[in-house]
């Protein structure tokens, strides 16, 4: 029953799709499922598979073998027409029609998709493009034409977002500025897929993130759910009183439940410990008294997550 | 239909922003002018009007130009989409690829009549004024105009397949070229190669009616050259044609078929084709 109704509400439901181009296998057996609202994040290494991943549930290309449905039908039929009103969509290094403005491209793409001039207008202020938008496209920076792109991409107020690398190019302040355009099509209930290598700017921003290793999904889940998969230290960094680094480090050292104590200056000094002796640890250090001052937990971050993933300690 | 009116109008605006249809103007119109005024010179002795003899010069040149004119629009269509990259961003949006293709080829078509229509008729008007308001074969002038953009659909359809099966822009242009070549010179080099080899008569007028036939520039020419009484008196392979038992009717068939068999392979390539 449960799982009946989890299905029922898959925006997107991947079942293990296979995707060959000529003898190259890009993608092995790729199943997973996205629910309305959810913020997903791929990562993977260039030439993974996330493109192609995208492409195959925007129906772009057709999987070799198993079945990709999107908003509750196959992306590559002729009657996906209806799902693509409510899609958006940002391609890695975008492209568009030089010889024309960035108000007629919008314009373009706004007609299309049945969004009115005004929505032109808005979103063009809203990038950051009103002044450049009577200037063609050619004259247009690499950070311009993305943020043309994501402009296009918002037209008609989609409810499912697929972003193929969209802060490469963008300045600090422009990413930021993306990554509230995101959040607020997200409050509207939208779905978002996007790929990225930042993997310390989308960290905060995903709920769930999907690993791809040379075309095998290697993991899925939550920041948490994929730390619970790895057997990466956890770090603990502690402030002593001034001068008892040295002998904190000594009497901690002694420990087995610690794998690594690196003594920073004469105050300061970090722990390495499993996740499972993490509590435990914390608990013994607490008991240590005064001399221990403050106490951060840091558990692994996640490029330290990917990399433990990408450096082959899965089978 | 929204749709493919949309996509048309694009491919519209992209020709009068790039001044391409006002150049093709020009260069009709320019033409026309000239060629009627080299071409009143024989009039005196023959019974035919000045437009009459026009009209068989325009057409003879036609079937060199309006192919050309239409492969240099249409090479592009879709392999440059592809190359650029716009072609993915397109397809994500709410249209199907048959209402692209059809789309471009609306837009296309109407780049080529505005460019036929207003050239030609610019040099008619011109005609006209010059004679002294002699309206006499306008009907054969209108048909040749119309089956000049219907020449003109049927390379913008070649164009599309060339456009369609090959990897690279470089590689559209030289297969464009080519195929201007066969269909405009090298076909009918052969044909007539043949028919003069030919001692036995082993080509038997109606082998050879039919050769001339499937050919669509060869239809033209036939379509033009018989079209008025006036014309096809002082055109020499009319009178033959026209006594195949070749109807107007039959010629624009075929055209037609011309424009709908490289369209419709084009269109089963593009929904196979995967980006």
């Amino acid at each position: 029953m449960a799982e009946k109704e989890v299905r029922a509400n898959n925006i997107i439901s991947l079942e293990s799709v296979r995707k060959q181009y000529g003898k190259d296998t890009v993608l092995h057996d790729i199943n997973f499922n996205v629910q309305a609202g959810e913020s997903i994040v791929l990562v993977g290494h260039n030439g993974a598979g996330k493109t192609t991943l995208m492409k195959l549930m925007l129906g772009l290309t057709r999987p070799t073998s198993g079945t990709v449905e999107v908003l509750k039908g196959n992306p590559v039929l002729s009657t996906a027409v209806e799902q693509r009103l409510s899609l958006g969509y940002l391609p890695e290094s975008v492209a568009f029609y030089d010889a024309m403005t960035g108000r007629e491209v919008l314009s373009f793409y706004a007609a299309l998709k049945g969004a009115s001039q005004q929505e032109c207008s808005n979103l063009l202020e809203l990038v950051g493009l009103s002044d450049a938008s009577k200037r063609k496209v050619a004259t247009y920076s690499k950070g311009m034409r993305q943020r043309l792109g994501l402009a296009q991409a918002m037209l008609g107020d989609p409810q499912l977002l697929f972003l193929d690398e969209p802060t490469t190019g963008l300045d600090p302040l422009l990413r930021q500025h993306f990554y509230e355009l995101i959040d607020k099509q997200h409050k509207k209930g939208a779905t978002s897929i996007i790929s990225s290598h930042a993997l310390s700017e989308v960290e905060a921003r995903a709920n769930r993130f999907v690993i791809l290793k040379k075309g095998v999904l290697v993991a899925c889940g939550t920041l948490d759910e994929l730390y619970q998969q790895v057997s990466l230290p956890t770090r603990i960094n502690l402030k002593v009183q001034a001068g008892q680094a040295s002998v904190v480090a000594e009497r901690l050292g002694s420990d087995a439940r610690i794998q690594k104590v690196n003594e920073l200056d004469k105050d300061g000094l970090t722990l390495l410990c499993s996740k499972q002796e993490k509590m435990p640890l914390i608990r013994y250090i607490s008991n240590l008294g005064e001399v221990v001052q403050d106490m951060q937990v840091i558990p692994p971050r996640l490029d330290e997550i990917y990399s433990y993933f990408m450096s082959g300690a899965t089978a | 239909m929204k749709m493919i009116w949309i996509l048309a109008l694009k491919e519209l605006r992209d020709g009068l922003r790039n001044r391409w249809i006002a150049s093709a103007i020009l260069l009709l119109a320019t033409l026309a002018i000239v060629l009627s005024l080299m071409g009143s010179a024989p009039t005196g002795s023959v019974k035919v009007s000045a437009l009459d003899i026009t009209v068989i010069n325009l057409a003879s040149l036609s079937v060199y130009l309006i192919p050309l004119i239409a492969l240099m629009l249409s090479f592009d269509a879709l392999v440059g989409e592809f190359e650029r990259g716009t072609m993915l961003l397109l397809l994500t949006y709410p249209v199907t690829r048959w209402q692209v293709i059809m789309g471009k080829f609306a837009g296309h078509v109407l780049i080529l009549f505005i460019a036929i229509f207003a050239g030609y008729g610019l040099a008619l008007l011109f005609m006209v004024v010059m004679s002294g308001g002699d309206f006499a074969g306008w009907q054969a002038y209108f048909t040749m105009m119309t089956s000049s953009l219907l020449l003109g659909a049927v390379f913008v359809a070649l164009g599309y397949l060339v456009s369609v099966l090959v990897k690279e822009r470089a590689t559209a242009i030289g297969s464009a070229m080519g195929l201007w070549l066969i269909f405009v010179v090298l076909y009918d080099l052969l044909l007539f190669g043949a028919l003069l080899l030919d001692k036995q008569q082993v080509i038997g007028q109606k082998l050879f009616s039919t050769l001339m036939l499937i050919s669509p520039t060869d239809s033209y020419r036939i379509l033009n050259l018989s079209m008025s009484e006036g014309v096809s008196q002082s055109a020499g392979i009319a009178g033959i044609a026209s006594n195949a038992g070749m109807s107007t009717e039959l010629l624009l068939s075929v055209m037609l078929l011309w424009v709908i068999i490289p369209l419709t392979t084009t269109l089963y390539l593009f929904q196979r084709r995967e980006l």
